[in-house]
């Protein structure tokens, strides 16, 4: 199993070690995933997402690559702002979701899904023209730091001011003498940043940011559940080479001015739509089960579930037939050979508290 | 030294006459992590050994739970429907049900704390 720059920190503060994408990664640390979850929503926590990938992408025809790779459109793109996206497979399905974010005219920063990550390279290098390289950042690591004490703790620990950084926007600055990307965005739905820094400045950041007492260290399985109450998908599990942007309710990462992508003649009206579920019913719902209408006829399956530590609930994702994706519909989720009574409902499943959601 | 019996699928029992009342050990406690749901047998309802008649969640996933002896469900810890965290207060506070035996020499293959100790010293 492949680790990382900071594998040797996790085993020494206790983590729970296990499986992710080829990568041992910790899942929870000695507090659980359900006080590490909330510990994120009331203050912060650092998170090690190091078996990313991160890529430059450069050269003139920069944007006409990405407007190809993906569906969205570049041009306007302001640099150092980023853009959440997905790549297109010619069958209109998702090959990967993606962060892109300009750095300058020619010149981007990619970070991709550890899952497939060089799969995904190739599939990325498969598509260059002449003009335009790919470099991957092997040799760097990337850490999120989530929540709302997340700002507070990064000036206080490092006296960087990110008062002035709006959402989606990357800032370069200087950590432990090392050159770092700073972005504000993540995958919990909270204010909070990631952060890219070569991998041997890793352990100086993780191990200062730990030392405040509102930073604790968070594994994958409350990233995990915390992706899930804001309805974020998870690539090979909510959305998939089988999975188009519109089924997967992506439609807002498409851009009008974009008709030339990879597959773009694929991506037509929708049979099935990705939805947020509810149970109304005492359970919980996890990805694989069978969810079926009222009647009790099959109309999708359940693509991720988790129980919300935040709502005490069990919610979940999955694909239904567009005819029964209405919101307020009432549906099953067989758990176990039992019908359990849910609800199809609007994601988020609460309400995000990124900067841009706050104004 | 508890008077507890276990399984190799760590669940433990207690025996009070010709009741066994069972539950999960902290090893299995300890590798759910945070408990969110159990789901309880029904009392009245009839399990053979080995069958799978409770289910215990943690955030991540279920876990089922095997009786560790055939019989009828007696009563069910429906104190653990509110608040599934009671399962690592202690035995008393966290078994699950109580079951009537129909075989009791079922207990004999069983093992004692001395030898489940001893079981998980060969899983790590």
């Amino acid at each position: 199993m492949k680790i990382t720059p900071l594998h040797s920190i996790h085993e020494a503060s206790g983590a729970k070690m296990g499986e992710f994408a080829g990568y041992e990664m910790p899942l929870y640390y000695a507090d659980g995933v359900l006080k590490e979850h909330e510990w994120v929503r009331a203050h912060a926590g650092v998170f090690d997402v190091s078996h990313m990938g991160q890529l430059l992408m450069f050269g003139k025809g920069s944007v006409q690559v990405l407007e190809k790779l993906t569906p969205s459109s570049f041009q306007n793109l302001k640099p150092f702002s980023a853009k959440y996206t997905v790549m297109t497979n010619p069958e209109g399905g998702i090959v990967d979701d993606l962060i892109v974010t300009r750095l300058s005219e020619d010149v981007f920063f990619v970070v991709i899904n550890a899952g497939n990550k060089y799969r995904n390279i190739d599939w990325i290098n498969h598509h260059l023209t002449p003009t335009v390289e790919v470099l991957p950042l092997e040799e760097r690591a990337l850490i999120a730091v989530q929540g709302p004490q997340a700002e507070a703790a990064l000036h206080r620990e490092f006296g960087i001011d990110l008062s002035e950084l709006g959402y989606m926007q990357l800032v370069e600055g200087m950590i432990e003498g090392a050159n770092v990307f700073i972005s504000r965005l993540g995958y919990t739905g909270e204010d909070g940043f990631e952060i890219s820094i070569p991998d041997h400045k890793a352990e100086e950041l993780w191990g200062r940011l730990v030392q405040n007492p509102e930073v604790k260290p968070i594994g994958l399985a409350a990233r995990d559940s915390l992706r899930l109450e804001m309805g974020y998908c998870l690539y090979g599990h909510d959305i998939d080479a089988t999975t188009t942007p519109i089924e997967a309710d992506l439609r807002w990462v498409m851009s009008k001015d974009n008709k030339t992508f990879i597959g773009a003649d694929k991506v037509g009206l929708p049979k099935r739509k990705r939805v947020g579920i509810k149970l109304t019913d005492k359970g919980i719902a996890r990805e694989g089960a069978e969810i079926r209408s009222k009647d009790d006829k099959k109309i999708g399956v359940l693509t991720s579930g988790t129980f919300s530590p935040t709502l005490k609930e069990s919610i979940g994702q999955g694909y239904v037939d567009i005819m029964d994706a209405g919101i307020g519909t009432e549906v099953f989720v067989n758990v176990r050979g039992n019908n359990l009574a849910a609800t199809i409902v609007e994601m988020p499943f609460i309400k995000p508290k990124t900067k841009a959601a706050k104004k | 030294m508890s008077d507890l019996k276990f399984t190799k699928d760590h669940e433990c029992l207690r025996v009070e006459g010709n009741v066994a009342v069972i539950g999960i050990t902290e090893y299995a406690q300890h590798a759910l992590g945070d408990l969110v749901f159990v789901e309880l047998p029904k009392v009245g309802a009839s399990y053979k050994k080995g069958a799978h008649f409770a289910v215990v969640e943690s955030v991540k996933t279920a876990a089922e739970v095997y009786t560790p002896v055939s019989g009828e469900i007696v009563a069910a810890n429906d104190a653990l429907s509110g608040d599934p965290e009671l399962i690592k207060k202690s035995f008393e506070d966290g078994w699950l049900a109580k079951i009537k035996m129909t075989d009791a020499a079922e207990i004999a293959g069983l093992m004692d704390q001395a030898a489940y100790d001893a079981y998980l010293k060969t899983l790590d």
